[in-house]
């Protein structure tokens, strides 16, 4: 049977067999490299059609239908126009932090496809503190936004920044809080593991209030953490105009753009391995005849439908709901989520000693 | 209040007023430095209570300007209208922006459009006409602007 | 003129908003002083978009001047219309046939409900919600199409004229008014479930933007403005003009003060003006569209002053006419001015975004404040 891991295996093997294990290493990292940015790009694409779709679709309208079969290929025209649009940088701006505030965010999205596990047995790197360096790499966005806004010298940026910042630290700790439960219940920060854990049930069936709680916070914090709407508050249009992005055009606006749709990926996929078994199919127990059924749909299929339907989610607040006021917003965290997902964890931590899940 | 009432009140407030009774509404003209006194006593007086200045305007009647207050009472539903006649060449007039807040913004208009400076005003400076156009009065019968009026 | 860019000596950050900015719909610039993210002062700049309508008007007869007062509040140009009309009507004392006045007065209360719905759609898009647009477009839409058939055009109507209405209602006209009603009332729902009752929504209005009733007379407000602060202030009630005092409406008003009483005003009074048309849309009286007026108009020597309710408020048109076939001066006291005026004393202590939802509830037309 054709699949992702078996493909990695020929590959690999081919390689061992042709040339000297040095060169095949090589090879294989080039070809990694490669398929991240490959992957990177066609998410870009995949993810923008998407989000027009499901906003025509909830906006009673039709959305792109021109380009390419029912518009498919409207995001492919929209990458080159902005590939020949000017890029241009204000006067007053600081010339160096403003270029490379767009590359950081894109490699820090790019750093974050590394521990991903797309399929059964298929990884980048499946490293042993695979959850904890997604947090670590994560909160470098940050400074990506800030940087930008920073160096524009634009005060709609600046104030797009600072809000940014207020809210990606702010939101950093419920969501790692709420991954941590999910920790405690393995006992392993590996994503593989995470996953095999699985098995039987994912945990949000395991474990279910207590993780269920997790699962919603984790979903709010992460929305934060992306900046979207509702908590777009580092761009908010009808305040700050595009807030850190006021003054970028052209392709480095691009690579903002493209970085923000693959952060909502990641974070989806993140979501979709903790709480909801990642590559692994709908398990119940040890129903050996169900499970076996449902083990005949591909992994990767499981991975990207749950993926996508975590995204999905997240593109429906978008066009619901209106953007909160950036106090509410630190409210909302540090008096409502904060103290949840820790009384959680506490709860979840009392659960996994005593053994209380299935 | 009837407006024979209304003429009554006035007259008993300010002898110096004149009125005329041609139009939809009482009509009451009243001298430049009678009139901050006389607004007052409209706007607080409780039987009288104009509180809702409606509308604020000017007039160029070539020989002289006059200012036309609009005034109502929510209360009791009268309506009033002041006329202040002003000198043409250095028209002035007493803010009452203080007691219609209304008047702030609507007397910023008059004096970009008519010229005419209102004393006390708390900010008096061009509102609707860019920088550049202090002294020229676009709404004045002998305004003349060769590049953006068409005459018809 | 103010030090625009930069900071205060207090160190406060001074920016400006507009006169290109998605939030005022329009060019409308605010000098915003910001501590933080907390507003200090507001200040309007205007004229971005002043023709001087009424400098305009004093050379255009009585006949042409209804035309350029679409183009002000060109969301309600049925009512600045209707305004001009009667106020020109009341100097000439000429007597409205009825079928002409039940036209006008439907037209009106499309206009509102028109008006009513784009603000909804707009003032939600200032909150960051997209989708409302979207769906009150879908209803405005049935009207501007109503217009279009009657009048021929969809936004600047120019319908009214002297002594009646320009021409005849399309025959089709009261069933795509009752298709419509019915419509609406399928779909009025959604405009609830979409924003109204959504608990981020109601946090960002309620308790936001204080507008105390005393405040609202003495700064000159009107309209859904005031009428949510709890004023009684619609004209349409306290000096009725064709057939409005034979209707049965409500006045709407809302005792909170604050931006939601300010919305939830708005969205009563659209099912009031559907109230209205279903009273008289299956009794349209026969007979003519227009009183006999002669070609060309000449006024008394005098002072005519007319009140109309706009979507936005009050609209005050005050002719003073020498006798001519022109108007001496003329002057439209426009809600819209009046309503910005007390954009800086609500927003004074308010966070930055609330201002834009201030701007949302207090329903800014900029062409309406710079006329």
């Amino acid at each position: 049977m054709w699949s992702f891991s078996q493909i990695a295996n020929n590959v690999h093997e081919w390689l061992g067999r042709t040339f000297s294990p040095s060169m095949a290493l090589f090879f294989e990292m080039v070809l990694a490299g490669i398929a991240v940015i490959g992957l990177f790009a066609l998410l870009g694409l995949v993810l923008v059609i998407m989000e027009r779709k499901v906003s025509a679709w909830m906006q009673i309208r039709l959305g792109p239908n021109r380009v390419g079969p029912k518009g498919m290929l409207q995001s492919l025209a929209d990458t080159l126009k902005l590939l020949v649009k000017e890029g241009l940088t204000p006067d007053g701006a600081d010339k160096f932090l403003f270029n490379l505030a767009p590359f950081i965010a894109m490699i820090v999205a790019m750093l974050l496809m590394a521990p991903v596990a797309f399929a059964r047995d298929f990884q980048l790197w499946d490293m042993n503190i695979g959850i904890l360096y997604v947090s670590a790499v994560s909160s470098i966005t940050v400074i990506s936004i800030l940087m930008a806004g920073w160096s524009s010298n634009n005060k709609y940026s600046l104030m797009g920044a600072m809000r940014s910042g207020a809210q990606i630290i702010s939101y950093e700790l419920s969501a790692g809080l709420s991954v941590l439960s999910i920790v405690v219940l393995t006992g392993s920060l590996q994503i593989s593991e995470i996953v095999h854990s699985q098995a039987n049930g994912w945990w949000i069936f395991k474990a279910f209030p207590t993780v269920l709680v997790s699962f919603v916070t984790f979903i709010i914090a992460v929305t934060a953490e992306t900046n979207r709407a509702p908590f777009d508050l580092a761009e908010a249009e009808s305040e700050l105009t595009a807030g850190f992005h006021t003054e970028y055009s052209g392709m480095k606006f691009a690579l903002f753009f493209l970085a923000e749709y693959v952060n909502v990926f990641i974070v989806c996929a993140i979501g979709a391995t903790l709480f909801l078994g990642g590559w692994m199919p709908f398990h119940i127990g040890n129903w050996q005849g169900f499970n076996h059924v449902m083990d005949y749909i591909p992994s990767s299929l499981w991975f990207f439908g749950k993926t996508f339907f975590l995204i999905f989610v997240i593109m429906w607040f978008r066009w619901t709901f209106p953007r909160l006021r950036i106090d509410q917003l630190l409210t909302l965290e540090w008096k409502y989520l904060l103290p949840i997902s820790m009384i959680n964890l506490l709860i979840t931590t009392a659960i996994a000693i005593l053994g209380w899940h299935f | 209040m009837l407006n024979e009432a209304l003429k009554a009140k006035i007259t008993e407030l300010l002898p110096e007023a004149s009125f005329e009774e041609q139009g939809q509404w009482l009509q009451c003209l009243v001298a430049p430095k009678d009139w901050l006194t006389l607004a007052g006593s409209l706007r607080n007086l409780p039987d009288l209570s104009f509180d809702y200045m409606f509308c604020l305007t000017c007039i160029d009647w070539k020989t002289h300007l006059s200012m036309v207050y609009h005034m109502t009472s929510t209360q009791f539903r009268h309506n009033l209208v002041i006329k202040v006649k002003l000198d043409r060449t250095s028209p002035a007039v007493d803010t009452v922006s203080h007691i219609w807040r209304t008047a702030e913004l609507h007397e910023r208009e008059v004096y970009e459009m008519f010229g005419v400076l209102f004393n006390n005003h708390p900010d008096l400076r061009l509102l609707i006409l860019p920088d550049g156009w202090e002294g020229k009065n676009p709404l004045r019968k002998d305004f003349e602007d060769p590049i953006n009026m068409i005459r018809l | 003129m103010v030090e625009e860019i930069g900071t205060t000596s207090e160190g406060d950050l001074i920016i400006n908003v507009g006169p290109q900015h998605p939030a005022t719909h329009g060019v409308l610039h605010l000098v915003i002083t910001l501590n933080g993210e907390t507003i200090k002062k507001v200040e309007p700049h205007l004229g971005y978009i002043h023709r001087s309508i009424e400098k305009m008007c004093e050379s255009l007869t009585y006949r042409q001047f209804i035309y350029v007062t679409s183009r002000m509040d060109y969301l309600s140009a049925h009512i600045n219309n209707h305004g001009c009309a009667l106020c020109v009507e009341k100097g000439l004392q000429v007597e409205i046939p009825a079928r002409a006045q039940v036209i006008r007065v439907l037209m009106d209360e499309l206009t509102r409900i028109a008006s009513h719905e784009l603000w909804w759609g707009a003032m939600a898009m200032d909150l960051g919600a997209f989708t409302p647009f979207f769906h009150a477009f879908r209803e405005r839409e049935t009207i501007n199409d109503i217009m279009e058939e009657t009048c021929g055009a969809r936004l600047t109507m120019n319908y009214m004229v002297p002594g009646g209405v320009m021409q005849d209602l399309h025959p089709m006209f009261q069933k795509r008014v009752k298709d419509f009603l019915v419509l609406y009332k399928r779909k009025i729902h959604e405009y609830d479930e979409l924003l109204t009752g959504n608990i981020i929504f109601q946090n960002r209005m309620k308790g936001v933007g204080m507008l105390d009733p005393a405040d609202a007379i003495s700064y000159g407000c009107t309209g859904p403005t005031a009428r949510g602060s709890g004023v009684r202030c619609d004209v349409r009630k306290f000096a009725p003009y064709e057939v409005y005092d034979k209707l049965d409406f409500e006045e709407v008003t809302e005792q909170g003060c604050d931006s939601f009483a300010r919305y939830m005003v708005r969205i009563r009074e659209m099912q009031q003006s559907v109230r209205i048309i279903e009273q008289l849309i299956d009794n349209i009286p026969s007979g003519d569209f227009q009183a006999k007026t002669k070609a060309v108009l000449k006024l008394p020597k005098g002072e005519f002053y007319q009140q109309v309710e706009t979507a936005r408020g009050e609209l005050g048109i005050y002719i003073v006419s020498e006798g001519g076939t022109t108007p001496y001066r003329i002057k439209f006291r426009s809600p819209g001015f009046s309503n910005l005026s007390v954009l800086d004393h609500i927003a004074r202590g308010s966070k930055l975004g609330d201002l834009v939802a201030m701007m949302g509830t207090l329903d800014l037309v900029i062409p309406d404040i710079d006329r």
